[in-house]
């Protein structure tokens, strides 16, 4: 028997509170299976286990703030269970790296790899509207984006029994949605079933959503925004105390991604519309994947980069408060797919429905005011991080190209960067690729 | 599709994605980006929400007549069919 302890979902995070239970003692759990939800000074976050094994007693009370390393859940071993073989998710290379922390972030192989489906699926069906059995193994032969494929196996719908509506029958995230609308009403079948109901709306109790009323134990608390507020301030406070900002800006036209996504949005439905911002992600992701200096920790006095790119995105919470959970390997996705993968990110951050990963893996973030507010945004690095991109709202200038001036759609881009690590040599290398990528936005 | 009220339907969409909004207090004249708070993410979802709920679908093209609270609910009346 061993304990499981209140994981560290970033880098602020020093205490939290376990606000309902997704096991209860006896039931078998596998690594990465959810066991927890638990509230931080931040915000709501689903956790898994690290470990397969059969669930003992509670050790926190819920509603208790335990400091991160406290033990909170008792766990049995595996020689106290029979193997349980196939569905095991555990030996799975992928799924290994998956639960791993954000120590070992260059270890983490792309989860678009086939292997890392089935365990994927695995891992996540327990996870919430347990309408439908969970997805199993061997899903992944169906033609299907990688985000319906994410997508499927966190609402546990199984892939092969829905109908693609997309090119040559793939399955896209609409019709993943349909066949869980379908489906829903069907007996629950998850561990979650019991206290898991339709998030009711926080309209119901007049608060912000920052602390969905479906968790038990988790009152809207009137100084949420305080305390994400407070704790924002620690850490940045932290780290423009430690960390040598350098800052650099340059201007960039976006006239062609701005004609790409008008001709594209123009055939779409509202669900598939893309907005600047996911070129402009796309473009810092890819970027971050090629410039060194960018991307990853500095961690012990050195700096670790990482080959893969989880590109943080800050996220204003309603009612106050920030969050910048990770869009895992941003730069392998397309326009599309990080569009889709970046809506059901903000719409989970702001219904507390992170994974302990996106909060603490995060390589590099990227602040984006969007095409409101100001021009530009010299972000804060965050620790351990070692740069923050920033892009400014969305404005038409005058523009000068080839002796013609004319006016242009420009973002501003800005670069906080770690001078421990980088310069502005290369931080301007950084921003220059940005721009590089943005001329040609049919390639990203 | 059965014709909802358009003003009761914007008020339903728009509180799915900002809950903390009070109909009472939402002026016509509410800029949705500028003074209900709503990103280029929110807006599209509540562009997203009255498509379903009314079948009113909004194209690119005419995001600058539904700036405003009382623009979306005029669209939505009238273009409901």
């Amino acid at each position: 028997m061993h304990e499981l302890t209140m994981p560290s979902l970033g880098a602020d995070m020093e205490h939290g509170k376990v606000v309902e239970w997704l096991v209860h003692p006896g039931d078998t759990v596998h690594r990465g299976d959810l066991i927890a939800v638990v509230d931080t000074d931040k915000t709501v976050m689903d956790v898994e286990s690290f470990e397969d094994g059969v669930v003992g007693e509670y050790l926190v009370d819920l509603g208790e703030t335990v400091a991160v390393g406290t033990p909170i859940l008792r766990l049995g071993t595996g020689a106290d269970q029979p193997e349980v073989g196939p569905t095991r998710p555990a030996e799975a290379p992928s799924e290994h790296a998956e639960a791993l922390p954000a120590e070992a972030p260059q270890e983490q192989p792309t989860p678009r790899e086939p292997s890392s489906e089935a365990p994927f699926a695995n891992r996540l069906a327990p996870r919430e509207h347990a309408e439908a059995p969970p997805a199993v193994a061997g899903a992944h032969r169906v033609r299907s984006s990688p985000l319906a494929r994410r997508l499927a196996a966190r609402l546990g719908i199984d892939l092969e029994g829905v109908v693609g509506t997309g090119q040559m029958g793939s399955v896209s995230e609409a019709d993943v949605r349909r066949a869980a609308a379908e489906t829903a009403g069907a007996p629950a079948s998850g561990p979650r079933s019991a206290t898991e109901e339709v998030p009711p709306s926080a309209a119901e109790t007049g608060k912000p959503a920052v602390v969905p009323s479906s968790h038990i134990g988790s009152q809207p608390s009137p100084d949420k925004a305080a305390t994400i507020r407070a704790a924002l301030g620690t850490l940045m406070a932290k780290s423009k105390a430690t960390i040598p900002h350098y800052y650099l800006s340059t201007t960039i036209d976006l006239a062609r991604p701005a004609a790409v996504m008008q001709e594209r949005n123009l055939a779409r439905s509202v669900a598939e519309r893309l907005v600047p911002a996911a070129f402009l992600l796309k473009a810092a992701a890819v970027a971050a994947h090629e410039v060194p200096g960018v991307n990853g920790f500095w961690t012990d006095g050195a700096f670790a980069p990482s080959q893969s790119v989880h590109l943080g995105v800050a996220v204003a919470l309603r009612g106050g408060g920030l969050v910048a959970p990770a869009l895992h390997d941003a730069n392998m996705l397309s326009v599309d797919e990080l569009m889709e993968a970046l809506r059901d990110l903000v719409a989970r951050a702001r219904a507390g429905h992170l994974l302990r990963a996106e909060m603490a893996d995060a390589t590099i973030t990227v602040t984006s005011l969007g095409d409101l507010g100001v021009e530009s945004v010299f972000g804060v690095i965050v620790p351990p991080q070692v740069a923050m991109v920033g892009f400014g709202r969305v404005v038409e200038r005058p523009w000068a190209e080839n002796g013609m001036i004319g006016v242009r759609p420009t973002v501003t881009a800005t670069l906080s960067a770690d001078h421990r690590v980088s310069d502005g040599l290369g931080g301007g290398r950084y921003l220059t690729r940005i721009q590089e990528l943005l001329l040609t936005p049919e390639e990203l | 599709m059965t014709p909802l009220d358009p003003r009761s339907a914007v008020v339903a969409a728009l509180r799915e994605i900002a809950p903390e909004l009070e109909p009472d207090e939402i002026d016509d004249a509410d800029r949705l980006r500028q003074d209900l708070d709503l990103d280029s993410l929110d807006f599209l979802r509540l562009i997203e929400q009255i498509s379903k709920a009314t079948a009113v679908d909004v194209p690119e093209r005419d995001y600058p007549q539904v700036a405003t609270f009382g623009g979306l609910v005029a669209y939505v009346a009238a273009h409901q069919t």
